[in-house]
């Protein structure tokens, strides 16, 4: 079965993908990825998990303008200096 | 080439990377495992010069630096062979055509090591050479094979600190000591030089083209050059090669390299190619019934 | 010698002997995995054999690499479990399930011991032999109903209890669940012993006194 290992590097950062390894069970896994991943002190903790549990998402419809939904679909300078203007705290 | 492949083609030179579930050309597929596998076996075989010095270390310190260094490379084939298991070669495929003779490994472990020189220069040296290769696949356009060169990278550079103590500690020993690693040298001079593989253009190369690696052999061997001979001559050795030096344009000029030599180690007839192989084969074969006992779920 | 460095030095000789046999296995274990955790289980094995060696220098005024490489074979006081050149895979797991099991038993006795640098030792040691242990047991369940395993645990099963004094052979016997029988008992060497010194030693005598 092949595991996949997500690594922590230290307490409270994100676990990222590190790699993955060929085990029976879990109890191996655990025995065999701590040393593959973590013999030299270099990561806090590890989540193994089989890859069969693994479920990827990676496509999306992307029809309509969706701008609304993020920071670059606002662009506030203009308004912005007209507001300032009106209210004389326009900078020279 | 189908237009298909043409598009993959521009998109990988532009930098972009694939993952192992996208559509590869079969080309770049069957180049790429080549490739891998080759590096794998290569990390594999390269244990076995070194493992026998683990049990000769003359320190603690040292044996188990020799130890973690050489687990290190077992590691690094662990993280390869997946890499290649997941573009679709089982690693029972890949090892059985280690033992065969039908896939390559490095040249560097087609040869003896006979001294505790030998292992100081093989630390330094070799993974000197090794990690130039390696960081030229950081940003291979295959990204699960860039990924873990990452972790590669970063322990070879351990290995790399721990072969030149072991240098440092003979140069600054006895004589006898400085003339264990001036001796190795000597011996490994020619073998590093062939390394990085004989002269074609980049564009030529089909690892480049495909930008499964980075940089040329030629480039990377200049830059070995450039890293690595003034940190050897500032110890007062000797570099077998009367010709070797620096133009004032910054390029390194070198005694050709023997590529008929290089060719002919790599197809399996180096000095300890056919007896590491059976070393591996007899230990494969003889743990059959264990990988069959403990990898069954 | 005093009774504690003796003490010391029978401890530090296994490990260092066990660690060495087991470093053989780097490289060539059954999969890659469990090379790279085998190869740790080594390392730690011989850093147990040189915090020991330090403490036991300090008793005799030397040096933890002179007492691990210096003395002569006849001087090292290891047990013949710890010396066998083991080749196959079944026999060595075995040796590294019986050794655990043994050590184990011997480090929790260390670990309540009057003597408080030993007993402190010991502890810290065994924080790290919890995982030699996870690991062994693990091999020992999966292979429980191997044949060859089984054979190889019944032959080594008297030198394992050579490895602990006396009094601690029932409990080494409850933990591993077979009957206590004649121990190959520590004190007399295997042939094997002198064929490891020989390469262990071969670079360091090479230049004696020399710094590596």
């Amino acid at each position: 079965m092949i595991y996949e290992v997500f690594r922590q590097e230290r307490k409270g950062q994100a676990f990222a993908h590190a790699g993955s390894i060929v085990a029976p069970d879990a109890a191996f896994a655990d025995a065999w990825a701590r040393e593959q991943y973590g013999r030299r002190g270099e990561s806090a903790a590890l989540w193994l998990v089989p890859r069969a549990a693994i479920h990827e998402v990676s496509e999306w419809a992307d029809e309509f303008d969706l701008k609304y939904r993020r920071v670059d679909g606002y662009s506030i300078k203009a308004r912005l200096k007209e507001a300032r203007e009106r209210a004389g705290s326009a900078t020279a | 080439m189908d237009s298909r492949s043409e598009e993959f083609l521009t998109y990988v030179q532009g930098g972009g990377q694939v993952e192992a579930g996208d559509w590869l050309p079969d080309e770049y597929r069957q180049k790429l495992i080549k490739f891998v596998e080759m590096h794998g076996n290569s990390e594999l075989m390269g244990v076995l010069p070194e493992r026998e010095w683990i049990l000769k270390a003359p320190t603690l310190q040292r044996k188990l630096a020799l130890t973690a260094k050489v687990q290190d490379e077992v590691g690094h084939s662990q993280l390869i062979y997946r890499v290649v298991e997941d573009l679709g070669k089982p690693r029972e495929q890949c090892l059985a055509d280690l033992v065969s003779g039908k896939s390559k490994f490095h040249n560097v472990f087609h040869y003896p090591t006979k001294t505790w020189g030998d292992v100081g220069v093989i630390a330094w040296l070799v993974d000197a050479a090794a990690i130039i290769s390696q960081k030229a696949l950081l940003k291979c356009s295959y990204a699960p094979y860039a990924r873990i060169m990452k972790k590669i990278c970063w322990e070879e550079s351990f290995h790399i600190l721990h072969g030149r103590d072991v240098v440092l500690a003979m140069m600054t020993g006895t004589d006898a000591q400085r003339e264990l690693v001036q001796e190795a040298l000597v011996r490994w001079w020619p073998p590093l030089m062939q390394f990085h593989g004989n002269p074609i253009p980049r564009d030529e190369d089909p690892m480049y083209v495909w930008r499964i690696k980075s940089q040329g052999n030629e480039e990377a061997r200049q830059q070995f050059l450039e890293g690595y001979v003034p940190q050897i001559l500032e110890l007062g050795l000797e570099i077998p090669d009367p010709k070797l030096r620096r133009r004032d344009d910054g390029v390194w000029e070198y005694s050709e390299p023997d590529w008929e030599e290089l060719r002919s180690v790599v197809t399996g007839h180096g000095p300890r190619s056919q007896d590491r192989l059976e070393f591996r084969r007899r230990f494969l074969e003889q743990e059959k019934w264990v990988r069959d006992a403990v990898l069954a779920a | 010698m005093n009774e504690r460095a003796a003490r010391l030095l029978e401890l530090a000789d296994d490990e260092l002997v066990v660690g060495w046999r087991d470093s053989e296995w780097t490289g060539v274990a059954p999969t890659l995995e469990e090379d790279v955790a085998f190869s740790s289980i080594a390392q730690n094995e011989i850093g147990h054999a040189r915090a020991l060696y330090e403490v036991a220098a300090v008793e005799l005024g030397s040096d933890a690499d002179a007492l691990a490489f210096d003395r002569s074979p006849d001087e090292y006081r290891c047990a013949p479990l710890v010396e066998l050149h083991l080749l196959d895979w079944a026999h060595t797991i075995a040796r590294r399930y019986l050794y655990e099991e043994a050590d184990g038993v011997r480090i929790e006795a260390l670990k309540s011991s009057d003597d408080a640098e030993l007993a402190g030792l010991a502890a810290k040691i065994d924080r790290e032999e919890v995982y030699h242990r996870l690991h062994a047991e693990l091999w020992a369940a999966r292979l429980r109903e191997e044949p060859r395993f089984r054979a190889a645990v019944e032959e080594l099963w008297p030198h394992a209890l050579g490895v602990v004094e006396p009094a601690l052979r029932p409990e080494l016997a409850r933990r591993v669940g077979l009957a206590e029988v004649a121990a190959e008992e520590r004190g007399a060497h295997r042939p094997e012993l002198a064929e490891l010194w020989e390469e262990m030693t071969e670079v360091r005598r090479s230049v004696p006194g020399a710094q590596w």
